[in-house]
């Protein structure tokens, strides 16, 4: 088989029994891989109904036919489960090198079901696959477990995805993460691994990924190198990282502040790419096969015996990874926090601790508010919880990874708490899940995003910014969005689909780029448009399965703050979000019911109407 | 003249696409457990370089050879491993000072760089031009400074 490996290795945590299964060759031309092909699995597999940290929830890492190729970017895997945060079918997307070691074990998807019965690793070096005792990492850190099992291992080119302290502790927006400093961030999923009791996956793959049509392939590779060679896309990214979209988004009114009670952050210029490649930066890391780097390697400069925190054992470690755009939004504008030093630090320990830092960072802030408009008091929390404070910010993190103190309460992530300190007003985000750093009171199209996304609030599924920083583009009428974001949410789906990173796309190498590389690696003869139909089939599928779960029209909703309040000074003054006309005109387009139901006419077009 | 693989650490983001190239023009795949270029990452000091056979001129792979299966190629000045006459004892592996004599994964003979035969694949595909395939008298300049490095740390360890 050319592209994928044909294989699926199901493991059971519970019994210790793994078996390799050959995945129906139509599946793959219905789902292509990735992120497809493992909602497939998972809608077979199990009950969308059942609690996500059931051992009968399933646990899926899913490579794509390019993971692995030298199609730029081909570093991704994608984890698909239940998530914990939002009780809907999560996918949640990884870079580094893990997922292509998968690959080359052997590997398109790796299946996980059941419970271990104490602390354990999987250990898988190629056709060897063994559920090994990870007493000893118990308790340990994201980087002292991958350093203890290359210790233990001793395998040149292992490499390691594991869980922090978070996972442990059923933190709701723990991660699990891969390479030290690459996460599949959202939605829980490391929480979901910790009740396996699975702390780390480590693997070691010898063999190869081949190519159907190798002068097809090189031909495709090149030309997606040289679309991005020089687009001023990929330069941004490679010279300022992720960070470089604060500028944008300030600009705009649209860089959340505080809680979003404010669009624009007074020091995003403490923030921002400019600032930390001038201040911070040591070096540029890719991931596997990638030709922009994006990554920030970055060190504390002078600010190393600030904040400096209690349990955690590395104070401080010089240098470490991040912060990209969204942590340096959650962290610092939504915290309202302007020290650099203070986000850096805080996001190398999420990192460590296996926590998201968009929902720390905004679980925090909706706390924050709380203190400052009185209905927290200082009985009740460990530090005066004051937007600003670097020191709030830091210890909170490392307390919330412990779940120690009021970390704990944070560890429920923010709907949760702010429910159970009865302010639910103060949750920022959709479906449980906290909302990342787009207002979108600033970017109308990003409400209907952040609605209708089948994981909760994300903006990587539809980033309106794309359409309304455009000439002529209005970011604050509601027309048009809707339909845009359900044709944008296919192509993303597709994407999401191949095992190329998402940042292709604004680097030069949008999907009609690589989807000759996918024929090619493939075999198959397919073009952009029967990529687009495999992205609608995954969303509807999604869909259908978040149906299942308890979703409806009732969960696509937003917060009231959103819809009700507008800011009274800046580039999106007066504006709120006016999200029913977006949801009508987006449900139009999906061909869906007014509450949100693929019709059977669609279903049965997608060829999903025998699920 | 000769040419010479120059690689330039700092340039180096660590994403593998040489070690990828190199397998492919090795196996007609992607297998980096195939390729004779490695990627090292030093994780504390977030710093990343590919390494390779230096072709030295003074081969101790090549004299330790139980069966001479590695040969000198005067067409491009490379020490070549004669694939029948490898008997896989990785004598050379061992007498390596830069362990880039590797293994192949399909039989366990030897495996090094042969510069593609004078066109590495690796230094085509690099994204940032950390790995140069340039003509060369020598390579003194680009090593001189890492000798001094080496030959201060001696000094400082040892005092001389």
């Amino acid at each position: 088989m050319s592209g994928w490996t044909g294989k699926a290795l199901h493991v059971d945590l519970t019994t210790g029994q793994s078996r390799v299964e050959e995945i129906p060759r139509e599946w793959f031309e219905q789902y292509w891989g990735g992120r497809g092909l493992a909602d497939r699995y998972l809608y077979d597999l199990m009950d969308p109904a059942i609690d996500p940290l059931s051992p009968d929830n399933v646990l899926i890492f899913a490579t794509g036919p390019l993971t692995g190729t030298s199609t730029p970017c081909g570093a991704r895997y994608m984890v698909v489960t239940k998530g914990l945060l939002t009780g809907a079918i999560t996918t949640s997307n990884s870079g580094g090198f893990f997922g292509p070691e998968l690959k080359f074990a052997g590997y398109d998807l790796l299946i996980l079901r059941g419970k271990a019965s104490a602390p354990s690793y999987l250990f898988i070096y190629d056709d060897r696959v063994e559920v090994r005792s990870a007493e000893s990492y118990w308790g340990k850190t994201v980087s002292e477990t991958e350093d203890g099992l290359r210790r233990e291992l001793g395998i040149p080119g292992l490499r390691v995805a594991c869980i922090g302290p978070a996972g442990e502790k059923l933190v709701r927006f723990a991660c699990i993460m891969n390479d030290k400093h690459r996460a599949a961030g959202r939605s829980g999923v490391g929480a979901v691994m910790g009740s396996k009791n699975l702390k780390a996956i480590a693997v070691r793959g010898t063999g190869s990924v081949s190519i159907a049509q190798p002068e097809a392939f090189w031909q495709a590779v090149a030309a997606m190198n040289a679309a991005m060679a020089d687009h001023p896309g990929r330069q941004s990214f490679s010279e300022q990282g992720t960070a470089a979209v604060m500028d944008l988004t300030n600009a705009y009114g649209a860089l959340p502040t505080r809680n979003f009670q404010q669009g624009q952050f007074e020091y995003a210029e403490n923030l921002n790419g400019t600032a930390i490649r001038a201040t911070r930066l040591v070096a540029n890391k890719a991931c596997f096969a990638c030709t922009i780097a994006c990554g920030r390697v970055t060190k504390l400069d002078g600010g190393a015996d600030k904040y400096l925190v209690n349990m955690h054992p590395r104070n401080w470690k010089m240098a470490g990874e991040g912060p990209e755009y969204e942590n340096a939004w959650s962290l610092g504008a939504d915290c309202g926090v302007g020290d650099l030093d203070a986000v850096i630090k805080a996001n190398w320990l999420c990192n460590d601790l296996g926590m998201d830092p968009i929902s720390m960072g905004a679980t925090l802030a909706a706390a924050m508010e709380l203190y400052e408009k009185g209905h927290l008091t200082d009985e009740q929390v460990d530090l005066p919880l004051r937007f600003g404070s670097g020191e709030a910010l830091v210890r909170m993190v490392e307390a919330t990874g412990y779940r120690e103190g009021f970390g704990d309460m944070l560890a429920e992530g923010s709907k949760i708490m702010s429910e159970k300190l009865g302010h639910p007003e103060v949750f920022m985000g959709v479906k449980g899940q906290e909302f990342p750093a787009y207002e979108p009171r600033g970017f109308q199209g990003m409400g209907v995003a952040y609605a209708t996304c089948n994981r909760g609030a994300c903006h990587l599924r539809a980033w309106t910014p794309a359409l309304e920083t455009q000439e002529g583009v209005d970011p604050h009428t509601p027309e048009g969005k809707g339909e845009w974001v359900a044709h944008e949410q296919n192509r993303t789906t597709a994407h999401d689909a191949t095992g190329i990173c998402l940042f292709v796309g604004a680097a030069g190498g949008p999907l009609e780029t690589f989807v000759p590389c996918y024929a090619a690696a493939t075999g198959l003869p397919v073009t952009l448009e029967d990529a687009l139909v495999v992205g609608e089939r995954t969303w509807n599928l999604e869909r259908l399965w978040n149906l299942r779960a308890g979703h409806s029209r009732a969960t696509d909703t937003l917060p009231k703050r959103l819809l009700t309040e507008a800011f009274t000074e800046g580039p999106s003054a007066g504006v709120v979000v006016h999200l029913e006309p977006m949801l009508d005109e987006y449900y139009r387009t999906r061909q869906w019911t007014s509450d949100g139901v693929p019709t059977p006419e669609k279903l049965s077009q997608l060829g999903l109407d025998s699920l | 003249m000769t040419a010479a693989l120059k690689i330039v650490p700092d340039r180096c983001t660590g994403c593998m696409q040489c070690e990828l190239a190199c397998s492919w023009s090795k196996t007609g795949t992607f297998q980096p457990a195939a390729s004779l270029i490695r990627v090292h990452i030093f994780d504390e000091e977030a710093a990343y370089a590919p390494y390779t056979c230096l072709q030295c001129e003074e081969a101790w792979c090549m004299t330790v050879c139980p069966t001479h299966a590695i040969v000198h190629d005067e067409a491009t000045g490379t020490k070549r491993i004669v694939s029948s006459l490898c008997i896989g004892c990785h004598l050379c592996s061992l007498t390596c000072p830069f362990g880039t004599v590797f293994t192949r994964p399909d039989n366990g003979q030897a495996a090094k760089c042969d510069l593609c035969g004078g066109q590495p694949a690796c230094s085509a595909v690099c994204p940032t031009d950390a790995i140069e395939f340039v003509d060369v008298e020598e390579t003194g300049e680009w090593f001189a400074p890492w000798g001094d490095k080496v030959a201060q740390r001696h000094a400082e360890a040892f005092g001389s």
